[in-house]
C-alpha cells in the first residue's frame, strides 16, 4: 500500500480527493508517450501563438510578385501562390483549429454532463425515454446535417462549433449517466438527502463533481475527434469563412496545389496529424492515470 | 428473434419520417432557394419554376404533398438537373459510391484483422509494436491527409496510379485505400485488444488443459468472442465510409453520390439533398440492425430485447 492510499483510507473525504488526483498526476506523469503528447501539444500551441505574435508578415498580406516559393530564409515554410507567409497563417489556422476544437468540446460537454447527470439521477421512465432517445439519435447521420447547417446557414465561426458540439455529446451524456447511477446510492448522497437538499443541487454539487474523472477523459478524446470534423468540413469547404483559414482550409488548399507546391500540403497535413496524435496519447494517458479499473486497449 | 426485428423495423419507420420531416424544414425555412441563383432567370420566369415545382404553394401543403410522394417511393423531381428525377440521379450515382464502400471495407477488415490477429498472437514481438505503430499514425491521419499523400506518391511521383477518374481497375486501388486506411486501423486496435481479452479467458485454459492444437484454440474458442468489439464497431464504420466517401470522392474525382450530395446541398436542390439524407438514413439504420443481429448471433449473453 502506498502513501497516498494510507491518507485515502484513514483521513477526511477532501484529503482522500486531493490525493486521486495527485495519483492520477503522477501515474501520466510516469506515462512516457502523454508526456510526449503534452509537450508537443504545448509546442504547437505557443509556436502557433509565436508565429501569430511575432512574424512579420500579416496573414492576409499577399505579394503576387513573389508568388509560391519554397521554405527559405525570409519565409520560413515557404508562402503560398498569393505570397502568402505560410508559417503566419499556419500559427493563424492552429490558433483557430485548437479553439474550435475547445469551443465544440466545451459545448458537447455541457449537453452531455447535465443531461447523463439528470437521466441518470431521476432514473424511472425519464432514465428510460432520455436513454432511447440517445439510441436512437445514434442512427442519425450527424455529419450530413452538419454539412447541411454549413451550407444553408451561411459560414459562421459560431454555428461551427456550435453544430459540432451539438452533435458529439451523445457518448459523453452515456458515460456520465453510468456514472452518476453507481455514485447514487452512496452514502454521502442518501446524507445530502436527509439535509434536505434539493436535487438539482445534489446533481450539480455531488453528482458532476464526483464523475469528473471520466469526464475530464472523454473530454480530452474528443477534441480531437471535433478537430476532425472541422477540418473535415473546411475541406469539402464548409469550414471557417475566408478569409481566416483554419488547418483544414490550408490542407485543402495545399492538395489542390501539392504537384507544384507540395510543401503546402505537407507542412500543415504533418501539423495537423502531429496534433491529432498528441491529444490521443494525452487522452490515453489521462484514461490510464484517472480510470485504473480500464485497461489499456 | 423474429419479435424483435419486427419491431426493429417497426420503430425505423417513425424514426426516418422524422429525419425527413426535420430535413425537409431545415432545408426550406434556410435562406436562399433552388433558382435565386441562377442570375439570368426574370422574375416572370423565376414563378413558372417556382409554380412548377410546386414551391408557390404554402410550406405545409408542399410538406404534405412530399411525404405522400414519398411513401410511393417517389423522391420528386431534381431542381437543378430539370430533365431528372431524383430517383434516376441517385441510382446513376449511388453503385459508385456503393463499389468504392465495398472495397474500402474489404480493405479495412483485411488489413486490420491481418494486423489485429498477428499482433494479438506474437504479442510484445516486433510483429506487436510495429502494425500497432502504424495503426496509430494511421488513426491521425484523416482521409483528406492520407489521400493527397498517397497521389503525390503513387501517382504523381511513382506514376504506378492515375491521380483522376473512375475508369479502370486500378482506379479502385488510392480511394479504396484512403477510405479504408482509417478504419483498417481502428480494426486492428479492436482486435488486437479484443482478441488478448478473450485469449485470458477460463475457458481458452479449459480448452487447451484439454489438449486442443493451437490453432483449434484461436479459431474455434478464441475468435468468435475476441471479434465481438469488431462487429459493435461496424455499425459506425459504415457510416464512416458514408461520410468518408464526399472527401475521398472529391480527391480522386470519383462520380459517386457523396460528391453530387455536396454540389446539391450548395445548389440549394431541395429534393436532391432530401432523398440523398433519406437514403443515407436508411442505409445507416438498415446497416446498424444487422450489426445487432451479427452481435446477438456471435454472443448468446446478447439478448435481443
Amino acid at each position: 500500500m502506498n502513501a497516498a492510499a494510507i491518507t485515502a483510507a484513514a483521513g477526511p473525504e477532501a484529503e482522500a480527493s486531493s490525493s486521486l488526483w495527485r495519483d492520477a498526476w503522477h501515474r501520466l506523469r510516469r506515462n512516457r508517450l502523454a508526456v510526449a503528447g503534452l509537450v508537443l501539444l504545448a509546442l504547437v500551441t505557443l509556436g502557433s501563438l509565436a508565429a501569430v505574435l511575432l512574424s512579420p508578415y500579416g496573414y492576409t498580406a499577399q505579394n503576387l510578385a513573389l508568388g509560391a516559393t519554397p521554405p527559405g530564409r525570409a519565409h520560413w515554410l515557404g508562402t503560398d501562390q498569393l505570397g502568402r507567409d505560410l508559417l503566419t497563417r499556419m500559427g493563424w489556422g492552429g490558433l483557430i483549429s485548437l479553439s474550435v476544437g475547445l469551443l465544440a468540446t466545451a459545448v458537447s460537454l455541457v449537453i452531455g454532463v447535465l443531461y447523463g447527470a439528470v437521466a441518470g439521477y431521476v432514473g424511472g421512465k425519464l432514465d428510460a425515454l432520455m436513454m432511447r432517445f440517445v439510441e436512437l439519435v445514434y442512427a442519425i447521420p450527424f455529419t450530413i446535417f452538419v454539412i447541411l447547417l454549413m451550407v444553408f446557414f451561411g459560414q459562421q465561426f459560431w454555428l461551427l462549433f456550435v453544430a459540432i458540439g451539438a452533435v458529439e455529446w451523445l457518448t459523453m451524456a452515456r458515460i456520465v449517466r453510468a456514472q452518476v447511477m453507481a455514485l447514487k446510492r452512496q452514502e454521502f448522497v442518501e446524507a445530502a438527502v436527509a439535509l434536505g437538499l434539493r436535487r438539482r443541487a445534489i446533481i450539480l454539487r455531488h453528482m458532476i463533481p464526483n464523475a469528473l474523472g471520466p469526464i475530464i477523459v472523454y473530454a480530452t478524446l474528443t477534441v480531437p475527434m471535433v478537430m476532425l470534423l472541422e477540418a473535415f468540413l473546411s475541406f469539402l469547404g464548409l469550414g471557417v469563412p475566408p478569409p481566416l483559414s483554419s488547418w483544414g482550409v490550408l490542407i485543402k488548399e495545399g492538395a489542390e496545389v501539392m504537384r507544384e507546391h507540395p510543401w503546402l500540403l505537407l507542412f500543415p497535413g504533418g501539423a495537423f496529424a502531429l496534433t491529432l496524435f498528441s491529444l490521443n496519447f494525452v487522452g490515453d494517458g489521462l484514461r490510464d492515470a484517472l480510470d485504473v479499473r480500464t485497461a489499456r486497449d | 428473434m423474429l419479435r424483435f426485428l419486427v419491431r426493429r423495423l417497426l420503430e425505423t419507420i417513425p424514426l426516418l419520417l422524422l429525419i425527413a420531416t426535420v430535413t425537409f424544414f431545415m432545408v426550406r425555412l434556410a435562406p436562399g432557394g433552388p433558382f435565386s441563383a441562377e442570375r439570368a432567370v426574370t422574375p416572370e420566369i423565376q414563378r413558372n419554376l417556382e409554380a412548377q415545382y410546386g414551391l408557390d404553394q404554402p410550406l405545409g401543403r408542399q410538406y404534405l404533398a412530399y411525404m405522400g410522394d414519398l411513401l410511393r417511393g417517389d423522391l420528386g423531381p431534381s431542381f437543378k438537373f430539370h430533365t431528372h428525377t431524383v430517383n434516376e440521379l441517385i441510382a446513376d450515382a449511388f453503385p459508385v459510391s456503393l463499389e468504392l464502400g465495398a472495397w474500402s471495407l474489404l480493405v479495412a477488415l483485411t488489413l486490420g484483422l491481418g494486423a489485429g490477429l498477428l499482433a494479438a498472437l506474437r504479442r510484445n514481438t516486433a510483429l506487436d509494436f510495429v502494425p500497432m505503430s502504424l495503426a496509430t499514425l494511421g488513426l491521425c491521419l484523416p482521409t483528406f491527409v492520407l489521400g493527397p499523400l498517397l497521389v503525390l506518391v503513387f501517382a504523381l511521383a511513382l506514376g504506378w496510379f492515375n491521380s483522376w477518374g473512375w475508369y479502370a481497375w486500378s482506379d479502385r486501388v488510392l480511394p479504396a485505400l484512403t477510405l479504408g486506411g482509417y478504419y483498417a486501423a481502428y480494426v486492428a486496435r479492436l482486435t488486437r485488444g479484443g482478441m488478448l481479452e478473450a485469449l485470458s479467458q477460463d475457458f481458452i485454459r479449459t480448452a487447451r488443459a484439454k489438449g486442443a492444437s493451437e490453432a483449434r484454440v484461436l479459431l474455434r474458442h478464441a475468435l468468435r468472442g475476441g471479434l465481438l468489439p469488431v462487429v459493435a464497431f461496424l455499425g459506425p464504420a459504415a457510416a464512416g465510409l458514408i461520410t468518408g466517401s464526399f472527401v475521398v470522392e472529391t480527391i480522386f474525382g470519383v462520380p459517386g453520390l457523396g460528391q453530387f450530395f455536396v454540389k446539391s446541398a450548395l445548389n440549394r436542390d431541395y429534393t436532391m439533398v432530401l432523398g440523398t439524407v433519406l437514403l443515407y438514413a436508411t442505409l445507416i439504420v438498415a446497416l446498424n440492425l444487422v450489426v445487432d443481429v451479427l452481435q446477438a448471433w456471435l454472443n448468446p449473453r446478447v439478448r435481443l430485447a
